[in-house]
């Protein structure tokens, strides 16, 4: 009932600020339709392209590392045109190397697979798929966006700034980003880091809260909790997560920029600089600072990997024809899940000295998560059996994460085992583990996300051959770099070095090195492929033709081709049932919008 | 020159991949969309099962070529590595079967049940029974893994062997510095404060009176000795590290003994094994001649991170005594005119008097 009054009085004060029903035909000039659009649908694909330009930068970033690692020996004077001083005589010297790999672990993971991944569809799907005219708060949705584009502009300037941006590892830990004297990229390179940091936690609380609220109070007529997609159940826990864990992170930064500016010892202990000699600071703790980041840190992995798995589900149900098994089960894995990413924060911290007890605890809990991850796994793999399923690019990207969200999820019991962790925290395989269960798996969901609602964003489709060729050459590429690596990391071979060749232990992987950043160079290549696809079919692509192109059940599907702000133009249609009723009583699909039928089996 | 070139290829295949991509768009359209789709639908189908083929020869082949350069591929030469190195094993033959099993399941679904018009698919919505099973299992499976995992991480974090050598080591920007507490067996105090490499006093030690940070001098830091860049340890015999830092966190890194702890200003930490195998026996056992036990920075301590090297020499125990005794206390270093074979040819009584004082100091 109440959910109605809300949503009646959002139409009415809709109405009432465009000053005319009909959601399409409000005067909108470029400025406020392209630039300060309050259009969820618009906001949406403004993270979506900043997110890319991020990718695509990110990408080249750790394409030019991979320079490094896979032919130390050889000089790219090209490399000193684009870079300067940080390449001089065509190598990338160490400041610059570990400049690059710093920001590209920043960006890609805040900037491409936070605000691209959840920011982009969480904007777009959420009214679409509960029903709903726009957010909650357009206009704090609006802003959420322009302080990530503030934070990305921040996050840009460090790149050329004298000293060089930050270069401490996304981690950030002090005392090393604490202490300009202890690293060039530490001075004014980490201020504008953590500025653009801050600005784009502001950017999360905003958007998280937002996403929230339209969740519990804007659905449509009928769309209970236990009647909604995957994807929104997925995106309501990632918006929980950030919202509660951000502002840990958010203090963890305020106490560094005190450390950092106003002479105070939070985390600053007993330190002598040999440049600059003892310092005044007494009384800090350094892995303080670690808590806070990690308190954050852990969640933000499923801040990234949720959204993924909620449009995975989505799309593996609907190109298998089939309902996705396990609705509720599901669901209670998502819930398992956030619950738990609270949980196990320390276990990126064994070798830090933490109390042995305490550390045996954060092993149990870490392996308790492996739990709700397997059900997941179960699920999908029981929905594609027995199904018949259409291999759309988004589909195949589907299966791709699926497969690739086993084989990192394996690992993380490996790393979750205190005893093992020991042998190989910082190694190459934690490299592997954390990119093909997060970086690479994520960007599937990603891309799955794209190409399947592609034509409710832009009306067109993206070419599918483009599409398979990007995804075949994309998932053979991912275990190409990322499979070797566990056996560097067997090797102890340790993250974060820039050269291995005066290591007896390490330097027997050179062939391997080349080898993978060969593949890198290629994998990236594809990814400017499905770029050109992108935006060759926003104006070229074949048209859609028809309202549901997919033949599915889900509310975005029952909106007009080109949906304008307030997504129907007429009444906001009523729902009747979950939305996986695929193949029941032989029947291809029924939208969630069709009653139930008088002869219709019992189920939901 | 080379560069443009390589780009204008680069750029020419993109244009012909692209065309073509167009072109089957269109030839799609002629045909039929239906047609079209149904044809793709079996390519991508099939390239499903060449996938996992080729996916799983691949990871045959990897591990053929890689995994004789991995630590597994030698006994490890630390009492817990091998601890560590069985549970690898039993972790990854549970983990292995998984992977196998499911990677084998997905791809295989998506050949099989690829769309296929006379197929009348299952409305199979949930099914307790076997969510009950995939939920129970994997729990019972993960508690055995915590059990032996938990069993050697509280084994390798008890307290050492009160037999144990124990050395201090200290990281830095960028370095390792080691200290043996000397014939008393006891380390003396340090303070950062007076901390002064030009005087030979990296750590700290308190070794005279000062006013200014009322310190008193430390007797106990006079036969301290204090080394860079190589440790010496005893096979057979377990090995303590006590672990500092100077200035920034770092990463106290063995991978053959399968060990790390960091090093952090402020927080001393602690970490302990038991090296098996000389470095001696170790070039023979991995039949590298130039093998070396290495200490490696493993956590980003800043721009020479890399090449933060330390090396253990693992020794018997008469060729560490022997070691032992030509080494001379940091002392000396610092204060050369105490050390008795710097006075001995010069005065010899008052170099005898200033080891009395020291003695007496004691
Ligand atoms: C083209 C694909 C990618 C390649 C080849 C690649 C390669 C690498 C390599 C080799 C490192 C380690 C460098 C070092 O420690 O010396 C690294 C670090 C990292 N990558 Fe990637 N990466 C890729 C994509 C991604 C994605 C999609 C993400 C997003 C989750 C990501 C996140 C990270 C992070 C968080 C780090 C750690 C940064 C740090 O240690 O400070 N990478 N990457
Ligand atoms: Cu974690
Ligand atoms: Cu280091």
């Amino acid at each position: 009932m109440s959910n109605e009054a809300v949503l009646h009085a959002h139409e009415v004060s809709h109405d009432v600020h465009h000053g005319g029903h009909d959601g399409h035909h409000h005067h909108e000039n470029f400025i406020t339709k392209y630039v300060f659009s309050q259009d969820h649908k618009m906001i949406a694909k403004q993270f979506l392209i900043t997110g890319m330009v991020w990718a695509v930068l990110g990408g080249l970033m750790s394409v030019l590392f991979r320079l490094q690692l896979g032919y130390p020996e050889a000089s790219f004077p090209w490399l000193e045109d684009i870079l300067g001083k940080w390449a001089k005589g065509g190598h990338i010297s160490a400041e610059a190397y570990y400049a690059l790999v710093t920001t590209h672990g920043t960006v890609l993971v805040f900037f491409v697979l936070t605000a691209g991944l959840s920011g982009t569809f969480s904007n777009f799907l959420i009214p679409l798929q509960v029903g709903a005219r726009d957010m909650a708060s357009p206009l704090m949705n609006m802003l959420s966006y322009w302080f990530f584009f503030l934070a990305s502009i921040v996050m840009l300037s460090s790149m050329f700034v004298e000293t060089g941006p930050f270069s401490g590892g996304w981690t950030a830990y002090p005392p090393l980003s604490a202490l300009g004297d202890a690293s060039p990229g530490s001075k004014t390179g980490m201020d504008l880091w953590l500025i653009a940091m801050a600005l784009f936690v502001v950017s999360q609380l905003l958007a998280g809260l937002n996403y929230i609220a339209t969740i519990l109070n804007m659905r449509t007529k009928g769309m209970s909790m236990t009647r909604l997609p995957l994807t929104i159940w997925a995106l309501f826990f990632t918006a929980v997560l950030g919202v509660l864990s951000f502002p840990v992170l958010f203090s963890g930064f305020i106490l560094l920029i005190f450390d950092r500016n106003f002479g105070t010892s939070f985390y600053l202990s007993d330190i002598f600089i040999s440049s600059v000699g003892a310092l005044p600071n007494e009384g800090g703790s350094a892995i303080l600072y670690q808590h806070l980041f990690w308190f954050l840190g852990h969640p933000e992995v499923y801040i990234i990997l949720l959204p993924a798995m909620g449009m995975v589900s989505e799309i593996l149900s609907t190109n298998s024809r089939k309902p996705i098994f396990g609705y509720m089960a599901m669901i209670g894995s998502l819930f398992a899940i956030a619950i738990l990413a609270f949980l196990v924060w320390a276990h990126h911290m064994f070798v830090t000295g933490l109390n042995p007890f305490l550390g045996s605890i954060f092993v149990l809990l870490t392996l308790l998560i492996a739990v709700p991850s397997a059900i997941k796994v179960f699920n999908w793999l029981t929905t594609l059996w027995r199904g018949n399923i259409r291999f759309t690019p988004g589909m195949l990207f589907a299966i791709g994460f699926v497969s690739l969200f086993i084989s990192g999820g394996l690992t993380g019991i490996w790393l979750g085992n205190s005893a093992l962790d020991i042998h190989l925290h910082d190694t190459y395989f934690v490299i592997a583990h954390f990119h093909i269960v997060m970086g690479v798996a994520s960007m599937f969901g990603m891309f799955a996300g794209i190409y399947h609602w592609y034509p409710k964003m832009y009306g067109r489709f993206m070419n599918n051959t483009l599409g398979y060729i990007h995804f075949w050459v994309t998932i053979a590429g991912a275990y190409l770099i990322f499979w070797p690596m566990h056996y560097e990391g067997l090797a102890g071979m340790p993250r974060r070095y820039y050269d291995y060749s005066v290591w007896e232990s390490f330097k027997q992987f050179v062939e391997l090195n080349r080898f993978i950043s060969t593949v890198v160079i290629i994998v990236f290549a594809v990814q400017l492929l499905f770029l050109a696809n992108f935006f060759y079919s926003i104006w070229k692509g074949r048209k859609v033709t028809t309202q549901n192109p997919w033949e599915s059940t889900t509310l975005e599907w029952t909106t007009p081709i080109r949906p304008g702000h307030g997504n129907w133009p007429g009444e906001i249609p009523e729902v009747h049932r979950w939305a996986y009723d695929y193949g029941k009583d032989g029947k291809s699909f029924i939208p969630q919008t069709t009653p139930v039928g008088d002869d219709e089996s019992e189920h939901h | 020159m080379s560069m443009f070139f390589t780009i204008a290829v680069i750029v020419l295949v993109f244009l012909v991949i692209f065309q073509i991509a167009k072109a089957s768009e269109y030839v799609s359209i002629l045909k039929g969309d239906e047609n079209a789709k149904a044809q793709s639908n079996k390519i991508n189908g099939f390239l499903m099962i060449v996938f996992l083929v080729l996916g799983l020869v691949g990871v045959y082949l990897c591990n053929k070529a890689l995994f004789p350069k991995t630590l597994l591929a030698h006994e490890s030469p630390s009492v817990q590595g091998e601890k560590v190195d069985s549970m690898l094993w039993v972790t990854l033959i549970i983990t292995g079967i998984v992977f196998i099993i499911t990677q084998i399941l997905l791809f295989w679904f998506s050949y099989k049940y690829q769309e296929n018009p006379k197929r009348k698919v299952f409305f199979f919505p949930h099914n307790n029974t076997m969510e009950l099973v995939w939920t129970v299992v994997p729990a019972i499976t993960l508690t055995v893994l915590v059990v032996i995992g938990l069993r050697n991480w509280f084994s390798f974090t008890s307290e050492a062997p009160k037999d144990a050598l124990v050395v201090e080591i200290t990281g830095k920007q960028f370095g390792w510095m080691f200290r043996y507490p000397g014939k008393d067996n006891i380390f003396g105090k340090k303070y950062f404060r007076v901390i002064n490499d030009a005087q030979s006093n990296p750590l700290g030690q308190i070794w005279a009176d000062n006013a200014q940070y009322n310190l008193k001098a430390d007797p106990a830091n006079f036969d301290d000795i204090v080394l860079s860049q190589t440790v010496y340890l005893v096979k057979g015999k377990p090995a303590k590290f006590i672990i500092n830092s100077r200035d920034v966190i770092h990463d106290v890194g063995l991978p053959q003994f399968r060990m790390k702890m960091d090093a952090v200003p402020g927080t001393p930490t602690t970490l302990w094994f038991t090296p098996k195998f000389t470095t001696k026996e170790m070039k023979e056992k991995t039949g590298n001649p130039d093998f070396v036990y290495e200490i490696s920075c493993d956590q980003m301590c800043g721009n020479g991170h890399y090449s933060m090297k330390g090396v253990i020499e693992v020794v018997t125990q008469e060729e560490y005594d022997l070691w032992m005794a030509k080494q001379k206390p940091n002392y000396y270093a610092a204060f050369p005119d105490k050390d008795p074979a710097n006075q001995k040819p010069v005065t010899p009584a008052a170099g005898a008097d200033s080891t009395k004082t020291l003695a007496a100091a004691k």
